[in-house]
């Protein structure tokens, strides 16, 4: 399988504070790559340059081939990157429909259309829709997204993603806060996407992890440690040392 | 459109709006006709103020130099002896284009209080650009002979006059209302609810917004073209920047989440002025608290107000 | 020559009276994340004032000193009474609260001092050229003016730089949850902050007060200008106020004597006449635009904000 994704030499200061130290890695195409690490690692801040949100200081980063170390955030969901966010980030005052028909709308041409009702076009309710049965959320639909539950709100925020019919997930701790049930479900959809979308997940949900990933990448201070296949990961010394600790044990 | 209090309401503004002069030539009141007239013009500087303050979440300061734009248009054009509508109030609506085109590229590249300060800031130079243009009066104005000629239609008379702002001013609605509901009434509405998550889903924002703000500069700039024909005068200090705090105040005391609610607002402020200055000449001490407590305590304004009424048996009315 | 080291000394004062008003503005808006537009109305309530004390007194700098700290009670008083319940909120609710305010302000001015507006006569010992150089001489008051404001920039420095408080304030711009779990009384910092940059701006009221006027409506003239700085030199950046003051200071009274000069130079004498004060009041706001197209956070932003 040939590299969807490949991030080479990415560099990011904040101040005197290195979050991206020469990271090097890639991301397969169709392999769902989960990324671990403490707290601090440089996690999120990757997300968000592989995104767009935040402009890398140095590096590249090659998605299909295209170099988008330039690209602003909105071209690259267009070359088939989608993201979710580890804080929900969502369109609160739109119903739980609106939102994800926005995502939709994004793809389906441009939106200098001044006259004609949104809610009104079959194509992007029909595609919403579809995003949310995805999901589960197809109940919610006509509800303003402000009222739904943590859980209902990262499923709203997958399907977004979903939307927009993407090449690469980046989801960023879509588990973030579910109770165990809600997990538990989250890891089963995130099995379903498995060999329909290349997938890079930021994930602290071990169990979620060991159990979903392809391969694993750790993350420590920004520097890659270790990449692989997850049993090697669960034996490395280094790893065990950094992150899984003693107290986890899986 | 359901029965909500909210949308009756809304008839019953326009229904009241459209009756005036009948009531104007009953009671022989004209002086009230010259108020709505206002009223109206000023309402569809609200309603078009509202597109980017309201529903965009562009907060702009610096409405009013549309309608000192579009009215200097009507104004300097009369003054050289160019009196065909036919001419000024297109000249109007393409300088305050351009202008709302030049001042959203630069100001949209910035947001939040820098924002406000910037959009202020253009439309108070705009103001001292043209006040120091003696040609066209300066500082003292332009007095304009001659209204807008549109042949047949005599905008010299005032019951005439007062229509043609009506009409527009419901046109005006209309299309905003058509416009927050289209596909580019959504991103916009998306770009101020959370504009990192629209440009992560994959839309420019800001080439959206700009179109956004040259729209509801251009509708700014025909309220301006109004009110020169009906004041028959036009100066500076209609663009001063504390005009365009006027402006917001109606906006937001008439509620921002509806097409029509602006024009709430302008009624409400307008009528209330003439009401409080009749009482006391120093009632701006009176406006200027009252405008802190509708900040602190009813934010939705008339609109949200209304929107949150419910029928009197307590069964609610979908809306 | 003479001509124009004169306008730079114009230039000079008027930009750092410029400055005091802007550095309330910029404080405030860093420490409180405040949009105050009520702070021109700070700066004629200080010109105001200092008329009044002055004529009571018989004394100007007896009056100007009884001004700053009448206005820096007003401004705590004001801060007390409306600005607290804004802190938080959108920053729509703080444009509107506080224009409500400038039109109380206005009315409640006109209420007491009449619509006519008031002087501030200068002392003798003021109002005389001062000899600067061999056959160079310059008011003696506008030296006074950027005598006391480079103390008073001079103090403000120390103040936030060298002392507690200055730490807290500093600390507060950049935490202000964290302040206040230090056990600070953030409330009381915030009043005395707010009181601070509105006797500020007060002073820079009643120092222009003898040159230019003292009339109602004078605090919307300058807050422009005091927008635009702030925009410049980056909310929250003392320095960048500074700074930028001096630049819109010296732009717009060397723009204003020179550039017709150089329209004239260039163009027609009907053309050069017509376009001359137009052009020479848009400078400050080319500027701006140029500023603004480069760097649009501002010169010396002190945050993302």
């Amino acid at each position: 399988m040939s590299a969807l994704l490949q991030v080479d030499k990415l560099a990011k200061r904040f101040g005197g504070i290195v979050a991206t130290d020469d990271l090097v890695f890639e991301v397969a195409e169709g392999e769902l790559h989960a990324i671990i690490g403490p707290n601090g690692a440089g996690k999120t801040t990757l997300i968000a340059q592989l995104s767009g949100q935040l402009p890398a200081d140095s590096g590249s980063i090659r998605f299909a081939g295209a170099d988008v170390t330039r690209l602003p955030a909105w071209r690259r969901s267009h070359l088939g990157l989608a993201r979710s966010f580890q804080i929900t980030s969502l369109f609160l005052d739109l119903t739980v429909l609106d939102n994800v028909a926005l995502a939709v709308q994004a793809h389906a041409g441009h939106s200098f259309h001044f006259w004609r009702d949104a809610r009104a076009e079959a194509g992007l309710r029909r595609n919403a829709r579809a995003a949310l049965d995805e999901v589960g959320l197809s109940n919610r639909a006509d509800a303003r997204a402000s009222l739904l539950s943590h859980g209902e709100h990262r499923l709203l925020e997958l399907a977004m993603a979903l939307a927009g019919k993407p090449r690469l997930l980046l989801l960023d701790e879509p588990m973030a806060g579910l109770g165990p049930d809600e997990s538990a479900r989250m890891v089963e959809m995130l099995g379903r996407l498995k060999r329909r979308y290349t997938i890079l997940l930021v994930e602290h949900d071990m169990e979620a992890v060991f159990a979903l990933a392809d391969r694993i990448t750790v993350l420590v201070y920004g520097r890659v440690i270790a990449s692989g296949a997850p049993d090697v990961i669960r034996a490395d010394a280094q790893v065990r040392e950094a992150y899984l600790g003693e107290d986890e044990h899986v | 459109m359901t029965l909500s209090i909210r949308n009756l309401a809304t008839v019953a503004l326009f229904a009241a709006l459209l009756l005036l002069p009948l009531y104007v030539q009953a009671t022989g009141d004209r002086f009230l006709l010259t108020l709505f007239t206002r009223i109206v013009i000023l309402a569809l500087a609200a309603v078009s103020l509202n597109l980017i303050l309201g529903f965009g979440g562009m907060m702009s300061f610096g409405h009013a130099a549309y309608l000192g734009i579009g009215g200097y248009a009507v104004g300097m054009l009369a003054h050289e002896g160019i009196v065909s509508g036919l001419i000024q109030w297109p000249v109007a609506l393409a300088a305050s284009a351009l202008f709302a085109l030049v001042i959203g590229a630069l100001s949209l590249r910035t947001r939040g209080v820098y924002f406000i300060m910037i959009t202020l800031a253009f439309a108070q130079m705009a103001y001292y650009v043209i006040a120091g243009i003696a040609r066209y009066g300066g500082d003292d104005g332009l007095t304009i002979y001659k209204r807008s000629q549109f042949g047949a239609l005599n905008l010299s008379n005032k019951v005439v006059f007062y229509y043609v702002c009506l009409a527009l001013l419901m046109a005006t609605v209309y299309l905003v209302w058509r416009l927050v509901n289209s596909r580019f009434g959504m991103v916009i509405r998306g770009a101020r609810s959370n504009e990192t998550r629209m440009r992560a889903i994959g839309f420019p924002t800001y080439r959206y917004k700009l179109v956004c703000f040259v729209i509801a500069g251009t509708l700014g700039g025909l309220a301006g073209a109004l009110l020169a024909n009906h004041n028959e005068f036009i100066s500076p200090a209609t663009m001063y920047w504390t005009r365009s705090g006027d402006l917001i105040v109606m906006v937001v005391l008439g509620g921002m989440g509806s097409a029509a609610g602006p024009v709430f607002g302008a009624v409400a402020l307008l009528v209330l002025e003439e009401v409080l200055s009749g009482i006391t000449e120093y009632w701006q001490i009176i406006l200027g608290p009252l405008l802190l407590l509708i900040v602190l305590f009813a934010r939705g304004g008339i609109d949200g107000l209304l929107a949150a009424a419910r029928w009197p048996q307590g069964k609610k009315a979908p809306a | 020559m003479t001509l124009f080291i004169e306008q730079c000394l114009n230039g000079l004062q008027f930009g750092l009276l410029l400055f005091l008003l802007a550095a309330g503005l910029t404080l405030v808006f860093g420490i409180m994340d405040l949009v105050n537009l009520a702070h021109g109305s700070l700066y004629m309530i200080g010109a105001y004032f200092a008329a009044t004390f002055a004529a009571w007194t018989g004394s100007f700098v007896l009056g100007a000193i009884l001004a700053f700290f009448a206005t820096l009670l007003v401004g705590m008083a004001v801060e007390v009474i409306a600005m607290r319940r804004l802190y938080g909120r959108d920053h729509l609710d703080h444009v509107l609260g506080t224009f409500g305010l400038i039109l109380f302000f206005d009315e409640a001015v006109r209420l007491i001092w009449g619509p006519d507006g008031m002087s501030l006569p200068l002392p003798s010992w003021l109002n005389t050229a001062a000899t600067i150089a061999p056959g160079f001489s310059y008011s003696a008051y506008k030296l006074a003016i950027i005598a006391v404001t480079l103390a008073v920039a001079g103090g403000l420095y120390l103040l936030v730089m060298r002392t507690r408080i200055g730490m807290l304030i500093r600390a507060g711009a950049s935490n202000r949850e964290m302040v206040g779990a230090l056990g600070v009384n953030i409330k009381l910092l915030y009043t005395l902050v707010f009181g601070l940059g509105a006797a500020l701006a007060g002073l820079a009221g009643l120092m222009q007060a003898p040159i230019l006027t003292v009339q109602i409506g004078m605090g919307e003239n300058i807050l422009i200008l005091a927008f635009v700085i702030t925009v410049i030199g980056g909310i929250g950046s003392i320095r960048g106020s500074f700074i930028a003051a001096l630049f819109v200071g010296f732009v717009d009274t060397l723009g204003r004597s020179f550039f017709p000069d150089i329209l004239r130079a260039v163009l027609s004498p009907a053309a050069a006449a017509t376009l001359a004060p137009a052009l020479s009041s848009m400078l400050i706001y080319l500027l701006m635009a140029i500023v603004l197209i480069v760097k649009p956070e501002g010169l010396f932003s002190a945050g993302g904000r």
